[in-house]
């Protein structure tokens, strides 16, 4: 029987302290009972002689000093897994949401889980076709990376998310793949969003979701997406099967993070955000990899909105420095009706060294992808430079990467949402786009490549005269 | 001894009492699993301990043993080709014991206690040893003779007992008379990880550290025991430019310190460096290197602790006369888990949160490298160069850590965000960088490759600077209004820029650049301007820039990057050509098609 404190001395923000404790240790799991038999979860955040500190998960609304009794589990936070997760949906703390039944557990993990011994680990290096060329083309993903998509509000993150959940695969295989999907604090539409597309194309049976929805309590929000990494590791590592975490939207989790610090009086860092920001973001997303001897993967999709899309706010700024890469979301582009708007100059893969190339997706991946991001940033400075001084100031040559950089954003980054594009016919609208210029500037690329592939295109154009 | 009991635990910050034998720095063992800890405060009988392993599931009046002794490394054969956590604990033995994951309380050693070595004596039975000395040699690996020295503690003795003979680290392979009576000494030493390894003198450096990275070694070098940093923001390359350092410096021995960075890039340098070879030995990067890996998500105080880690293990190996690089990726983190442990210790914060003692902390560290006459009787000298790579939030170098390193380090390789973006790799911007030791290395590039590497050195650094300003007359008024020369002058900078600045250092060939091929390749690109400049001043009014700058050869220029090392000929004859065919050029009056 576990005992039952009365003592609590305080209730402030999302904290309870607790008094005349005893036995009680870091992290442990707590269950505050009210006083109408509802239950409530919380998680000691300190431990000081006899008194300690804890985080409530469900909100302190509606709780009495007096007559609040808290009792501490033992362990740390747990998800129960087991394969019957797959197709389901969960609240923020692992609950079932949907009318389903109880999990029965195979096994219980803690949650915050241990970080991967970086000697176990196998280096990400089989590409991930998504069908998007501005991804697959100049940004490639690789099965075991975290590649967040940084966005802002009210631009169509979502859509490109669910289109890569739809489309992903490695090519030539055929193996076990599973979506676990996590909202934090998004609104009902955008969760209704992703589970309706799930479904529209049967992909909710190889999916697990976690739902905290805006109006859910904030402090969940803590729990919520290290549930859905459990569930996820899990499935990669005990299941051998390939997941794929989308996180959506880690500025929600941020925030909730900085209502805790705020709450407990911390030194505030950077806006407001406690220092250990980095830190505890880290413990997220390096929970993404392979693992030496294990067949499956944990590939990561969080989403974050840049407040008034600055990537220079701390949360995408620590994103970007813990994560491999980023895919940016460009208001502009979706200005000029581009979808996906993605904003090829700033973003980046780190992995996709390791999976272009020969045998991978073909030889002159790895030299276009260089050419591509060369040209259209030239075109892009001439553009810029024409704003200015008018188009006549204008060198010949910069003109044609002036119309390059036009023709690059319409033909290669644009396209639709249901277009699902092979790596073949992405590398090869690269080549149709560099006919638009003169061989001698494409310095990038090797000899051999424009010898093998460019004249094919140059014969098409004559014909075509 | 007395043990301590645990009263408080907040993250990684334990506080215990019945602690009064405790004194600062000294390593503790948390709760009967063993969580590693150091002593960071100490207040009547209380302690404040930074545990080094995740204290989740911890409570008070758990016990706390103390080991009596501050945090220190092992140092003797088998660091070569080791990864190590950021308090020495070997990561594949960690993998070998408690699987995938690290979890809490492991035990390992740092050096096998099994494994045995070939130990060769260099002192005879008789022989009087000094501290430093060197008593023996083992051959780690095949670039790498580890030699063994007598401790710093110990300041003269006899040499009663030595032989050759297979021994492990913990075996005696010595027997010293001195003052205090006979010593057994082994290989191994150990030295607390906060405390400097003791030398006789520093010297000033004066010879480069050749990274084969281009714009390092042409534009901003650095010394041999010198001290570098790499600012950028995210995705601008540092780590990138750290790899190729780690790879490429020809340095005997390279320490890499991954601190609270991915733990993908460890692995990248794990599966990398046993495969690629060392242009100065022809052997594996990994026969020469130690890897100390403290990822984001393994516990913050063992981050703090893993810069120490690093840099004691390097100075061990500068002890025995190697120049040793060391690269520490990335001294943000570092500085950050500074400032976590100063928040839960409720200090009084200094700017942006970071605790008052950054900049000293930061200081201490970067002055431990340096070129040094070693302990011991044959004056031999070693060298440590360190590199720290710094992540400013938001790629703000006003922020403290970046401020904090400025003001010691000589080096200042500002990696830039721009740059990136156009895929101009490595991002390092030739106009804000800057080298203190360009004097102090130049009368050994003089020896070298002789004077006309100074020349063309500040020339191209000129007419990078021209382009600057024009760029900016081009930017309000158009390219008309420059000169035919100004003209020539940004085509140059922009063949600068392309075709020697920027390297690929994922393409076979151009990832690595002897300084021999480095001063041809500039030599090409200047001589083009040089020979272009006299047809432009003939001022020719029909004179076709466009036409001038498209000759055939520029493209040779360009691609001079990929000619391989043996091949180096093939650039004799490209500056053949940039003569002819600028000749033929000027001889036409450039109305013709240049065959």
């Amino acid at each position: 029987m576990l005992k039952e404190y009365k003592t609590v001395a305080e209730v402030a923000g999302p904290l309870m302290l607790v008094e005349n404790v005893e036995g009680i240790t870091y992290q442990e799991l707590t269950e505050i009972e009210l006083p109408g038999g509802e239950i409530r979860r919380g998680q000691v955040l300190e431990v000081d002689g006899d008194k300690a500190l804890v985080q409530v998960f469900e909100g302190t609304s509606g709780i009495n000093i007096q007559e609040a009794k808290v009792r501490f589990l033992g362990r740390g936070i747990e998800l129960p897994v087991s394969m019957d997760i797959l197709g389901r949906v969960f609240d923020g703390m692992g609950l079932p949401r949907d009318d389903g039944p109880k999990i029965i557990p195979d096994k219980r993990l803690d949650i915050n889980g241990f970080p991967i011994n970086p000697y176990a680990r196998d280096y990400p290096s089989e590409f991930i076709q998504t069908g998007i060329s501005a991804i697959d083309g100049m940004n490639t993903m690789v099965r075991g990376q975290k590649l967040p998509i940084f966005s802002g509000s009210g631009l169509p993150h979502s859509r490109l998310a669910a289109q890569i959940a739809r489309q992903s695969k490695v090519l030539g295989t055929e193996e076990k793949f599973a979506v676990v999907f996590a909202a934090m604090g998004i609104t009902f539409e955008e969760a209704e969003y992703f589970i309706s597309d799930f479904r529209r194309t049967g992909a909710i049976e190889r999916a697990v979701i976690f739902i905290n929805l805006a109006d859910d309590p904030a402090i969940e929000r803590i729990a919520t997406p290290r549930m859905a990494l459990t569930a996820a590791e899990y499935l990669a590592f005990e299941q051998d099967m390939h997941v794929l975490v989308i996180l959506t939207d880690l500025t929600n989790y941020a925030e909730a993070l900085r209502e805790i610090s705020a709450a407990r009086k911390e030194v505030p860092g950077r806006r407001g955000y406690p220092g250990y920001l980095y830190t505890d973001l880290s413990g997220i997303y390096e929970r993404a990899g392979r693992i030496k001897g294990r067949r499956g993967s944990i590939t990561q999709l969080p989403i974050l909105t840049m407040p008034e899309d600055d990537k220079t706010h701390p949360i995408p700024d620590l994103t970007g420095y813990i994560t491999e890469g980023q895919v940016i979301i460009s208001r502009d582009l979706h200005r000029k009706g581009i979808y996906p708007p993605i904003d090829v100059l700033p973003s980046l893969s780190r992995l996709k060294d390791k999976g272009i190339g020969a045998g991978k997706t073909r030889e002159d991946h790895a030299d276009t992808m260089n050419q591509l991001y060369a040209a259209y940033a030239r075109g892009k400075e001439a553009k810029e430079l024409a704003a200015i001084l008018g188009e006549a100031a204008l060198t010949e040559i910069d003109k044609k990467f002036s119309q390059f950089a036009d023709e690059f954003e319409y033909r290669y980054v644009a396209q639709g949402e249901e277009q699902d594009r092979t790596i073949g016919e992405t590398l090869d609208l690269g080549w149709e786009l560099f006919s638009l210029l003169p061989r001698a500037e494409l310095k990038r690329i090797r000899d051999e490549y424009l010898d093998k592939y460019l004249p094919l295109l140059e014969e098409e154009q004559e014909d075509g005269n | 001894m007395e043990v301590g009991r645990v009263i408080k635990v907040s993250g990684p910050l334990v506080i215990a009492e019945n602690m009064g034998e405790a004194r600062m720095y000294d390593m503790v063992k948390v709760s009967d699993t063993g969580l590693l800890g150091e002593i960071i405060e100490v207040r009547g009988d209380q302690a404040s301990i930074q545990v080094y392993e995740e204290t989740a599931g911890l409570g008070p009046g758990e016990p706390v043993y103390n080991t009596g002794m501050p945090l220190s490394v092992e140092l003797g054969p088998g660091l070569i080709e080791a990864i190590f956590d950021g308090v020495q604990r070997p990561l594949d033995v960690v993998w070998k014991k408690a699987g995938d994951y690290i979890t809490k309380g492991v035990e390992a050693v740092a050096l096998d206690r099994e494994r045995e070595w070939e130990f060769v004596p260099r002192v005879k039975i008789g022989d009087t040893v000094q501290a430093g000395d060197i008593l023996g040699t083992v051959q780690e690996t095949i670039p790498v003779e580890h030699r063994i020295m007598v401790p710093p503690q110990i300041a003269s003795g006899k040499v009663i007992e030595i032989s050759q003979k297979k021994a492990t680290v913990t075996d005696i392979i010595a027997r010293l008379e001195t003052e205090n009576g006979t010593i057994e000494l082994t290989m191994m030493q150990k030295w607390p990880v906060r405390e400097g390894r003791p030398y006789k003198e520093k010297l000033g450096p004066y010879i480069p550290l050749i990274t084969g990275q281009r714009i390092l070694d042409t534009l901003f070098p650095v010394a041999k025991g010198g001290t570098a940093c790499i600012p950028g923001p995210f995705g601008s390359g540092k780590t990138v430019t750290q790899h190729q350092l780690a790879k490429w410096a020809d340095a005997e021995i390279v320490v890499y310190i991954g601190c609270g960075e991915r733990g993908n890039e460890m692995t990248d340098v794990l599966m990398e460096f046993p495969e690629l070879l060392d242009p100065q030995t022809d052997e594996p990067l990994m026969k020469r290197t130690v890897l100390i890996a403290n990822t984001s998500n393994m516990p913050v105080a063992a981050r703090e602790a893993s810069i120490y880690t690093g840099i004691t293990i390097a100075e061990y190996f500068r002890d025995m006369g190697y120049s040793v690089a060391l690269m520490a990726d990335s001294t943000s983190r570092w500085a950050e888990a500074l400032r976590e442990i100063s928040g839960r210790l409720e200090e009084m914060p200094g700017e942006e949160g970071y605790p008052a003692y950054l900049g000293s902390r930061v200081a201490e560290f970067y002055e431990r490298a340096g070129r040094t006459i070693c302990l011991g009787s044959d004056n031999r000298d070693g060298a440590l160069t360190v590199v720290g790579a710094v992540s400013p939030p938001g790629g703000d170098l006003s922020e403290p850590v970046t401020q904090a390193t400025l003001r010691v380090v000589k080096v200042f390789w500002s990696l830039d965000a721009t740059l990136a973006y156009r895929r101009h790799f490595p991002a390092i911007n030739w106009l804000l960088s800057y080298s203190l030791y360009q004097e102090n290395v130049d009368p050994y590039f003089r020896e070298l490759l002789g004077e006309k590497w100074i020349e063309m050195r500040r020339e191209a650094m000129r007419i990078l600077q021209e382009e600057a300003e024009l760029e900016e007359i081009v930017r309000l008024v158009g390219i008309d209004a420059l000169s035919p020369e100004e003209r020539l002058t940004l085509e140059t900078a922009k063949s600068l820029r392309e075709d020697f600045l920027h390297q690929n250092s994922f393409h076979d060939v151009d990832t690595y650049t002897s300084i021999d091929k480095q001063f041809r390749m500039m030599e090409l690109i200047l001589n083009f301007h040089h020979e272009a400049l006299k047809v432009v001043e003939k001022g020719e009014l029909d004179l076709d820039l466009e036409k001038l700058f498209a000759l055939p050869v520029r493209e040779r220029i360009a691609r001079a990057k990929y000619v391989e090392e043996e091949d180096l000929a093939m650039l004799q004859e490209i500056d053949t050509e940039i003569k002819q065919q600028i000749g033929q050029f000027s001889g036409e009056g450039g109305e013709e098609e240049i065959a």
